[in-house]
């Protein structure tokens, strides 16, 4: 691994950063270099995501939480419809007092964001008047806005999954032409294609509708319980407000109950480890009655529940299981072994529904006084209303649509390729979106005039070129954030996405100075102690390497990951917070695990032996 | 035996009981009855003190000495401290006293058991800290003559110059100045410390701070060992702290009495002093105390050598952070969704 900047001019940077007052600095923007052979993939992105000479005054980070690995020039679409729509919520929509938007910036297919404070006390005081206007009025709608929110939500994924193929016949169909319909095939794909992009902007709209105004009621009782309890862990708190019944653990419960379904029918005896979901699935098929019915209870879990992709759903290659069966069937050699040994592997809802009761009121009973009971009582019934979105909205967002939009252009990417605009069908994924939308009217042209599409010529060097350039990107490696520090990060929006604080910022730069430290600080995030071999994972296609009795590193933990939870014995991730979902599943589990550590990845080796104290939130290397 | 006017056994007694046996006896009386382990013990109560007083008065004058003096004659004072002191050690008990301690003493030591002895001033109270001279504690008593011995010695630490000039300054009559002895079976300790039912370091009331060491409790107390140290969840039980330090020495019992500082064995020092199961057993009981009592508990701790059991040998209401509550963290708002102004609002 080699930096693309060097540790003399990183030092250089600080120090100007640092001027006039002496002032610790991430390396400036202007400072990070373009790979040398990649400066025309890099061209590809939009000219007003490029890094520029203003942006070296501005504290960016790299949002390794959402896009750890180099983004193709197609997946960067991702970034556009999620700022677009973030941005509107809380600039426009919301009016959140003290922030607007999150501006991005993408060098190297890596992206980097930046907030964008309001800081002048008259305007905060003028957005405060809107934002209880508009932001209070959902709080106090909750429940019917998010029932409607379903409704709309449901509504598009509809709409996407009877999106038609796109397909161009030889001829105009002859029922088209008799039905007087006038509008040919060839203005089909451009609707179609053009739907698509739309209704994947709409969905980002959609994704925020809800979301900060969530996590906002959420830490709200975060903080008081901090200020209440000050050594309370955050684990503690999230356990008293996460959902017991969210979405977010019914793939996993599916698992669990295929893996019963298998022993009751008796056809357990096809599962055996190393086999491949497509010799399983035709040994079922020849198993007669119990295999028949093992694989109808397979498709009941399917719709919808394996519309989960096993990454964050960012990237075109994460998968939904439906796609890829392998990542729920390479799980269910254990689950069934663990059925067999005794173990009922249901979830004991009701039992857990109790403890959270008691734990909520156990820690009430704690408080000093019946006011501050009553803040309480206020702030959690709050917290409560909110959280169903919070957990929720992953599954119908970032998967189930995610998978249905990728799997789209993927058809169009089949088509394309089928007329020569490149070889294989996923190439389509090193095009822009604005390219993509050329190369279909490209072929709209050619199907209409008879002559052959430009493409074929223009596209596969192109294709090439950027495949090579995402590859020799994910060699290097990008610092964690760059410019000025801010002395307070005070937007919202940042704390509570990313979870970064002025402290773990702080944390990060010393890190930097110090990369020979064997300890590593995060966000405790479950608790326990444990050690055992790293497994650097840095992107999806590792997850097999993972063995039993490893400890998971990874850039971000994800709860899509969580069947191979049952194998690992902790977990450790550069970023996230103690509320995101790769913690909450990592309590699930009873597994330690340390997030939002900076650089893990970068600092463990794979293999070296390390501790996970998952209570103090602090990794250490052991060898 | 039962409890008499003279003898109170600890199951027999509790905190109502103070003017008789005092506030540590009370105390004791008071976890027994709660159903914590203690170890075993009676009270000689004021009962027993006031016969003695009542029998040296018919001798020569006492109380009336003492109310005769002046604070600021520390000569005198001394003087007559000295003599009183010397009177209080050296007098017969009446006899129904000795008889009841006797007898209360066999019962309690079958087996030669070691015995500590622990003045229980029924004036103590938190605010009274510095009343000087009423911590007296003797322990590994391994006889009954030496335990009425340092009977005596508890009674006479209530004639002590300090003792005394405190009353004189704030003139209080002798009448009614009284003092319980607390005797009780030693625990030989195969680890002892203490534990606060809430942060001493935060005041968080949720956790739970367990500091231990191997062997006797003194060590510990006496600041002569850097001792483990613990923090859990008082509701979870989760450990989110867990310092293991170089436990160099610990207080041992020796076979005639008393109490040696030994070397810890290189393969103990660095140790923890105590287990998981252990740690969560004291996290029950400093919860089931601080419930009987109402409020955060300040506790000394053994786990026997050999049984590991636990058993407590004190319980007191925490002070430092009780006296520094007030402002509520948040007040209840007319309009609930007003609190996210915290998280919205920027700071103020």
């Amino acid at each position: 691994m080699n930096s693309t900047i060097d540790a003399t001019q990183a030092a250089a940077n600080a120090i100007q950063g640092a001027a006039p007052e002496v002032r610790k600095g991430f390396p400036l923007p202007s400072s990070l270099k373009v790979v040398p052979g990649t400066e025309r993939a890099q061209a590809a992105y939009p000219y007003h995501v490029q890094f520029s000479k203003a942006d070296d005054e501005r504290f960016w980070f790299y949002n390794s939480m959402h896009f750890p690995e180099p983004m193709s020039a197609f997946d960067m679409v991702t970034a556009e419809a999620a700022y677009c729509a973030l941005g509107a919520a809380n600039t426009r929509v919301h009016c959140l007092p003290t922030t607007l938007g999150i501006d991005h910036r993408v060098i190297n297919g890596r992206v980097y964001i930046g907030g964008n404070a309001v800081t002048d006390p008259q305007e905060i005081a003028r957005r405060t008047e809107e934002f209880q206007k508009r932001a209070f009025y959902y709080y106090e709608n909750w429940e019917r806005l998010y029932a409607q929110w379903r409704e709309k939500m449901m509504a598009l994924i509809r709409q996407a999954a009877a999106m038609p193929k796109p397909q161009l016949p030889e001829l105009e169909p002859l029922e088209h032409v008799h039905a007087g319909r006038g509008v040919a095939s060839n203005q089909d794909l451009l609707d179609i294609y053009q739907k698509t992009l739309e209704g994947y902007f709409r969905m980002w709209h959609h994704h925020f509708e809800f979301l900060l105004l969530g996590y906002g009621a959420y830490l709200t009782f975060f903080h008081f319980c901090k200020k209440a309890f000050p050594e309370i862990t955050d684990q503690t708190i999230a356990r008293m407000v996460a959902g017991i019944e969210a979405e977010i653990f019914r793939p996993d419960d599916e698992l669990r109950r295929l893996a019963r379904c298998a022993v009751e029918l008796g056809v357990d005896g096809y599962f055996k480890e190393g086999m491949r979901a497509e010799e399983i699935l035709e040994a079922l098929r020849g198993a007669g009655t119990p295999g028949e019915k093992w694989l109808e209870e397979l498709a009941v879990s399917r719709d919808p529940w394996f519309n989960i992709n096993v990454g964050d759903g960012f990237y075109h290659y994460h998968r939904g299981w439906n796609d890829d069966l392998s990542m729920p069937f390479a799980c269910l050699p254990e689950y069934i072994r663990r059925v067999r040994s005794g173990e009922s592997l249901e979830r004991p809802i009701e039992r857990l529904k109790a403890e959270r009761q008691q734990l909520i009121a156990e820690y009430r009973e704690l408080l000093s006084s019946d006011e501050e009971r009553a803040a309480y009582d206020q702030m959690i019934g709050l917290a409560h209303r909110v959280f169903p979105y919070v957990e929720g909205h992953k599954f119908y967002c970032e998967h189930w649509y995610t998978n249905l939009f990728f799997n789209k252009i993927r058809e169009f990417g089949e088509l394309l390729a089928r007329h020569g605009f490149f070889p294989d069908s996923e190439d389509v994924f090193h095009l822009t979106h604005y390219e993509l939308k050329m190369a279909i009217i490209d072929l709209m042209t050619a199907w209409s005039t008879g002559s052959a599409p430009r493409g074929p010529e223009r596209w596969p060097a192109i294709v090439a070129e950027r495949r090579a350039a995402v590859r020799e990107w994910a060699k290097h490696e990008t610092p964690p954030a760059l410019g000025p520090v801010p002395d307070v990060i005070d937007d919202p929006a940042i704390v509570m996405l990313w979870g970064i604080t002025r402290e773990n910022l702080d944390a990060w730069l010393s890190a930097s100075n110090d990369a020979s430290s064997r300890e590593i600080r995060g966000f405790a995030a479950s608790s326990g102690v444990v050690e055992g071999p790293a497994r650097v994972v840095k992107s999806v296609e590792e997850i097999s390497r993972l063995e039993t009795g490893d400890i998971l590193v990874c850039q971000v933990t994800n709860p899509t990951w969580a069947p191979v939870f049952q194998k690992i014995v902790g977990a450790v991730s550069d970023l996230g917070g103690s509320m995101s979902h790769a913690a909450i599943v990592a309590r699930e589990y009873g597994l330690p695990a340390v997030v939002g550590t900076g650089n893990a990845t970068g600092r463990i080796k794979d293999g070296q032996r390390i501790r996970v104290d998952g209570s103090r939130g602090i990794v250490t290397v052991l060898d | 035996m039962g409890s008499t006017d003279i003898i109170g056994w600890f199951a027999d007694i509790g905190l109502d009981d103070r003017l008789q046996v005092g506030g540590k006896g009370g105390s004791l009386g008071e976890l027994e009855r709660a159903g914590i382990a203690v170890p075993p013990g009676f009270v000689v109560k004021t009962g027993a003190f006031e016969r003695f007083v009542t029998a040296l008065e018919r001798a020569a004058p006492l109380r009336a000495r003492i109310e005769a003096l002046e604070a600021d004659d520390l000569a005198g004072v001394e003087a007559c401290c000295k003599e009183i002191r010397a009177r209080v050690e050296a007098a017969e008990l009446p006899r129904e006293v000795l008889e009841e301690i006797a007898a209360a003493h066999a019962a309690l030591c079958r087996r030669q058991t070691p015995v500590a002895v622990r003045s229980s001033a029924t004036t103590e109270d938190a605010s009274d800290a510095s009343f000087a001279g009423l911590q007296a504690t003797y322990l590994w008593l391994t006889d009954l003559t030496q335990t009425l011995a340092r009977v005596r010695s508890c009674w006479a630490s209530l004639y002590s110059v300090e003792s005394v000039c405190y009353r004189r300054r704030r003139g209080m009559p002798e009448e009614g100045v009284a003092m319980a002895v607390v005797v009780q079976t030693m625990v030989h300790a195969r680890t002892a410390g203490v534990m606060f039912t809430r942060s001493p370091v935060t005041g968080d009331r949720s956790v739970i701070s367990i500091e231990g060491a191997w062997g006797l409790g003194s060590a510990v107390v006496g600041g002569e060992v850097t001792p483990d140290r613990w923090v859990l969840g008082k509701i979870t039980g989760e450990i989110s702290v867990r310092e293991i330090s170089d436990k160099h020495i610990q207080h041992v019992p020796l076979p005639e009495g008393g109490v040696a500082t030994v070397e810890v064995a290189e393969e103990h020092r660095r140790a923890p002093c105590l287990s998981d199961e252990e740690l969560q057993a004291l996290r029950d009981i400093g919860r089931r105390v601080e419930r009987h009592y109402g409020c955060p508990q300040d506790i000394e701790w053994a786990v026997e050598h050999g049984t590991s059991r636990i058993l407590l040998l004190q319980s007191r209401p925490e002070t430092v952070w009780s006296a520094k509550e007030g402002v509520p963290v948040a007040k209840p708002a007319a309009d609930p969704l007003a609190h996210v102004m915290t998280i919205f609002g920027g700071r103020r």
